[in-house]
C-alpha cells in the first residue's frame, strides 16, 4: 500500500477529461487505486467515481495504490496531478 | 462528522414536502449553531430546575406541558431556571402545537443566540417525523463502488472488480424496465442499525452511467423519469466475478451473507463469461428474494419435497419388499 498526498492544480478541476486520464493511466497498471477526498473514498479505475469526487481547483486529494506495481501506479498518477493533466 | 445546522434542518424539511413544518419565529442568528447528535430532549426537567445529566446537545422540544409551564413559571416571575437552560449552548428550541413562546422567552433566547423554531404539529407526530429525519442524517455511511437497482422492488447492489460488467448489467436491467438508483459509487446509510439505504454519492451528478465505447450517459433522460430512484433499501448484494474453473459455486440455493456497516445483507456469487445472461439471473434472483420475503424458499421446500418422496417410496417398497411385484 503506497499513500500520496496530491493537489489539483489545474483551474478547471477535475472534470470528464482529466478523470479520463487517470482511469486510463491507472489502468496500465495491475494494482488497484483509491481517491479520498472529504471522508469519500473511490475506486481511481472508475471515471464516475472520481467525478463525483468534485475535486475543484486547489483541492487536495489522498490516494492510494495496492498491489504488485504498487510504487510505479503512485507515481504516474501524481505526475498526473503536478503536470495539471497536460492542460 | 456530519456538519449540520439549524438552517440545514429548515432547508431540509422544506425539500421533504415540509412534513415537519417548522419555521423559524426569532433568533435568526442562532440559526448557524451546529447539531451533532440525532437525540431530542424534552426540558422539563430543566425547567423545574434539575441540570444533572441535561442533554444540552440535543434539540429542545417544548410540547404543551412544558409550555404550559413555562407560563406558570412567568406568572410566578420565577425564570432562574429558563436563564440556566439558556446558559447552555442548546442547539435549538421547537414550539410544538403551534404554540408561541413569550416575549420575555424571546429576548432571553435571542441574547443567548439560541434560534427558536415553532410547528405546527403535536409534540409526538413531530418528535417522531423529526428522529426519523436526523437519524437518516447522523446515520453512519460507507460509499462503496458498485451499482444499485431497483428490480421488482427489491434493492440490488451490483459489485465486482473493474470491468466486469456491471454497468452494462444495469443497462440491460433498466432496458427490461428496472430502475438505477446509482452507478458506480454508492453510499450507503445505516439505518437505526435495522437496514441499509443506499443512494447517489452527488445528487447532482445521479443517475449518469459509464460504459466503455460510448461514454457518460444520463439514464433519466434516455429511458424516462420512470427508469429513476434517488434512494432504495439494499437488500440483496449480487457479486459478478470472473469465472473460476476452480472455485464452487453454490449450485443448491445455500444462504451467504455479507455484513456492510453491521447488517447482514444476503448474497449472491455470479460467475460471469460471455454467452452467460447475467441480467436474467438477477431478476430470478430478485423474484427468488420476493418470494422468501413471503416465507417460501424455494430450495428449502425442493429439498423437503425430495425428502419426502424418498420417504414414501422406501415405506413403499417396505410394503411390497420387493420392486418387481409392481
Amino acid at each position: 500500500m503506497v499513500v500520496r498526498e496530491v493537489e489539483v492544480l489545474n483551474r478547471a478541476g477535475i472534470h470528464a477529461r482529466p478523470a479520463a486520464l487517470i482511469v486510463k493511466i491507472a489502468n496500465k497498471f495491475s494494482s488497484n487505486l483509491y481517491m479520498e477526498k472529504d471522508r469519500m473514498k473511490i475506486n481511481g479505475k472508475s471515471i464516475m467515481g472520481i467525478i463525483t469526487l468534485g475535486a475543484a481547483y486547489k483541492s487536495r486529494l489522498t490516494i492510494s495504490t495496492d498491489g504488485p506495481d504498487e510504487e510505479e501506479a503512485a507515481d504516474a498518477i501524481e505526475q498526473l496531478f503536478l503536470n495539471r493533466f497536460e492542460e | 462528522m456530519v456538519d449540520f445546522s439549524i438552517l440545514d434542518l429548515l432547508d431540509l424539511d422544506l425539500k421533504e414536502h415540509n412534513h415537519l413544518q417548522l419555521t423559524c419565529i426569532a433568533g435568526r442568528s442562532g440559526l448557524s449553531r451546529k447539531l451533532t447528535n440525532s437525540k431530542i430532549s424534552r426540558p422539563g426537567l430543566p425547567l423545574s430546575g434539575f441540570f444533572d445529566a441535561f442533554s444540552h446537545e440535543s434539540i429542545q422540544v417544548f410540547g404543551r406541558g412544558e409550555q404550559e409551564y413555562l407560563k406558570k413559571l412567568e406568572d410566578e416571575d420565577n425564570l432562574a431556571s429558563l436563564e440556566r437552560l439558556f446558559s447552555y449552548p442548546i442547539p435549538t428550541c421547537i414550539f410544538c402545537d403551534g404554540g408561541r413562546p413569550s416575549l420575555r422567552f424571546i429576548e432571553m433566547a435571542e441574547r443567548s443566540g439560541c434560534s427558536v423554531l415553532q410547528t405546527g404539529l403535536g409534540s409526538a407526530d413531530f418528535s417522531r417525523g423529526l428522529i426519523q429525519m436526523l437519524d437518516e442524517i447522523f446515520a453512519t455511511t460507507l460509499t462503496i463502488h458498485g451499482v444499485l437497482v431497483e428490480v421488482y422492488g427489491i434493492g440490488v447492489l451490483i459489485t465486482g472488480e473493474s470491468g466486469v460488467g456491471k454497468s452494462e448489467t444495469a443497462l440491460e436491467l433498466i432496458e427490461r424496465g428496472h430502475r438505477l438508483i446509482s452507478d458506480d459509487t454508492v453510499k450507503l446509510r445505516n439505518i437505526s442499525d435495522t437496514y441499509l439505504i443506499g443512494s447517489g454519492e452527488n445528487p447532482m451528478l445521479a443517475h449518469h452511467m459509464e460504459i466503455r465505447g460510448i461514454g457518460i450517459l444520463n439514464l433519466a433522460n434516455l429511458f424516462g423519469v420512470g427508469s429513476i430512484r434517488d434512494k432504495k433499501q439494499v437488500q440483496l448484494l449480487v457479486h459478478l466475478e470472473e469465472w473460476d474453473s476452480n472455485k464452487n459455486y453454490d449450485r443448491v440455493g445455500e444462504e451467504l451473507y455479507e455484513t456492510l456497516l453491521g447488517i447482514a445483507v444476503p448474497k449472491l456469487e455470479i460467475p460471469v463469461k460471455p454467452g452467460r445472461n447475467v441480467p436474467i439471473i438477477i431478476e430470478t434472483a430478485a423474484r427468488n428474494e420476493r418470494l422468501k420475503k413471503l416465507g417460501y424458499y424455494s430450495a428449502k421446500e425442493f429439498d423437503q419435497s425430495v425428502l419426502k418422496w424418498l420417504e414414501s417410496e422406501s415405506a413403499r417398497n417396505l410394503y411390497y419388499n420387493n420392486e418387481e411385484t409392481f
